[in-house]
């Protein structure tokens, strides 16, 4: 070796000192980027050597990741679905017991001209028992009723971009008119709904928070496995003056690319889950007249999964690496 | 550039390992430890390298007091000193080359740099055909080279040496020492510890003896 120049790095003296130690610091951090490189690289390699083990690890961060993520994305449709239905709430008018059919005729047309309005639909309380009497298969007790017990019925539909508050102004515009007994407002199964849909979102979260702890200690044990299989090198490195991070630092691109393809194993589950239901739902929706469709994550979807699965991997191999690395002498 | 000051180290099971140890090694000087095994060799050497601290006394490396340097400091100060050990401690997973480009990677160390440092290290100690070869492949001689070849890649100001030869018959020995004394030459600190007193009593230069722990000769300057 040039034995002669010999020379310790990092020292530099003199009038040049100052030059020099400038070349000796973008010396060091192309140095440092190479490493970086250079862990990165090996880090996948070693990951790829073993692709049943390093499959198995992808996969069971991918299925604790889909879980959660798949809940929300069914939410989110059944969602949709809600929101297509809230806007016609439909309103029934009772009517009092004195209308006649004229008056309730001319009621309906003025109704019909009126701007919040989209349909009226009236029921008279003759087509109402006897809709009763068909459907419920007591016409024999109903034939022997001396009155008839109901009024007659207007079925109100709403346009369907009247906020809620719109609705209720119309109701109560609704309630004042002559003629009119009582206005019923059919919207309890939506907020029912609502609050259900919240409640359901509540425990997608808490069940995705167990997971993401889960991946995470999952990933550290991965990690930590990794770590007892590379001791001798640790201690080596060490030895001839490897900082804390040099060490850690091919121990999180490990964990990394863990987590970077946990997160795209949970992507391809998602999107094959929702493939799986995509032609069912079609159908389905189909029955009912509705273009209703299924929507996935997406890219941007499977692209977040694959950035919160980086994450998650760089968390739980700093956890191991914090926890095990200080344990292996020389300290 | 090596100094001990009444320097002791009791072992958390109460076994005194060194007992007010004091001595000075001076820069380019090239100094054999010796003693029983157990005599406390390791001990001192991991001192130096802060594998370790003392009980009791002051080490000063470099004209640096260890016990100013921090826990952070530490891969710093390795950094200044090569280590040999008697079991290589290569790393049997990679080729000779990447074992001895250890060092220079971890001080960031430009890839062109390092290829060319760590040719003229393996060349100095004659193995610059064996770069590609994996350490299970040499015999255990050429397997010391390889560590001697990691512990001076970096240009350092100290080399440290535990039983470097402890497995070697006399001739690779011998040229062992031959190499260290090369180094000697050319400005590096050398501290080497060996019981083995028919080959360093051969080389003239200062031996110094441990005895349960105790200096009790060429320690002083
Ligand atoms: N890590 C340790 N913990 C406890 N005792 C130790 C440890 N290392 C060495 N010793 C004891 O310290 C004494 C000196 O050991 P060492 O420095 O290895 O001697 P040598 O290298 O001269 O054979 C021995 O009695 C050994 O048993
Ligand atoms: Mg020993």
């Amino acid at each position: 070796m040039g034995v002669a120049d010999h020379q310790a790095p990092g020292k530099s003296t003199g009038r040049a000192g100052a030059s020099q130690s400038r070349a000796q610091v973008s010396h060091q951090l192309r140095g440092w980027l190479q490493h970086h490189r250079l862990s990165a690289a090996q880090s996948l390699l070693k990951v790829l050597e073993r692709p049943a083990a390093s499959m198995l690890t992808w996969l069971v961060i991918g299925i604790a990741l889909a879980l959660p993520v798949g809940f929300s994305v069914a939410l989110d449709n059944v969602d949709r679905l809600g929101a297509g239905w809230d806007s016609p709430a439909q309103m029934s008018i009772f009517l009092t017991k004195d209308v006649d059919a004229q008056r309730a005729a001319a009621m309906t047309a003025s109704l019909q001209q009126h701007d919040q309005i989209d349909s009226v639909n009236f029921v008279s309380r003759e087509a109402a028992l006897s809709e009763f009497a068909a459907l419920s298969g007591f016409a024999d007790v109903i034939e022997s009723l001396q009155e008839n017990p109901l009024p007659d019925v207007m079925l109100v539909t709403p346009r369907r971009d009247l906020a809620s508050e719109a609705v209720a102004a119309l109701r109560d515009e609704l309630a004042a008119l002559e003629d009119v007994d009582e206005v019923v407002v059919d919207m309890a199964w939506l907020q029912r709904l609502q609050s259900l849909l919240e409640l359901s979102r509540r425990a997608v979260l808490m069940i995705g928070a167990m997971l993401v702890l889960g991946v995470i200690l999952i990933l550290g044990n991965t990690i930590r496995l990794a770590i007892e299989g590379r001791r001798d090198e640790i201690v080596v490195v060490k030895l001839v003056g490897g900082s804390n991070a040099f060490v850690r630092r091919p121990f999180l691109y490990t964990g990394l690319w863990y987590g970077v393809g946990g997160g795209l194993c949970a992507g391809l589950l998602v999107a094959a889950a929702l493939w799986f239901v995509d032609e069912p739902v079609a159908s389905l929706a189909a029955l009912y007249k509705s273009n209703f469709s299924v929507v996935g994550p997406g890219v941007m979807g499977v692209l977040n999964l694959v950035i919160l699965g980086g994450l998650l991997g760089l968390a739980g191999a700093w956890l191991a690496v914090t926890r095990h690395l200080s344990k292996i002498e020389p300290r | 550039m090596i100094s001990f000051e009444r320097v002791s180290k009791r072992y958390e099971e109460g076994h005194d390992a060194l007992r007010e140890v004091s001595f000075t090694i001076e820069k380019d000087e090239l100094v054999f430890l010796t003693g029983h095994s157990g005599a406390g060799k390791s001990t001192l050497l991991r001192l130096i390298m802060l594998m370790d601290r003392p009980t009791r006394g002051q080490v000063t490396v470099d004209e640096t007091g260890l016990h100013s340097v921090s826990r952070r400091g530490i891969p710093h100060h390795r950094r200044k000193i090569g280590v040999v050990f008697q079991n290589h401690q290569l790393l049997y997973d990679r080729s000779v080359f990447d074992n001895v480009a250890l060092p220079l990677i971890i001080a960031g160390y430009d890839h062109r740099e390092v290829g060319r440092r760590v040719r003229a290290a393996l060349d100095k100690v004659g193995l610059l055909a064996r770069e590609r070869a994996m350490p299970v492949t040499l015999s255990g001689g050429e397997q010391q080279r390889v560590g001697i070849a990691r512990a001076v890649v970096g240009k350092p100001k100290i080399l440290l040496a535990d039983e470097p030869t402890g497995n070697l018959d006399p001739d690779l020995s011998a040229e062992i020492m031959r190499l260290f004394e090369d180094f000697r030459q050319v400005g590096v600190t050398v501290l080497i510890a060996s019981h083995d007193l028919v080959l360093i009593s051969r080389l003239h230069h200062r031996i110094m003896t441990l005895q349960e722990g105790r200096l009790i000769a060429g320690g002083g300057a």
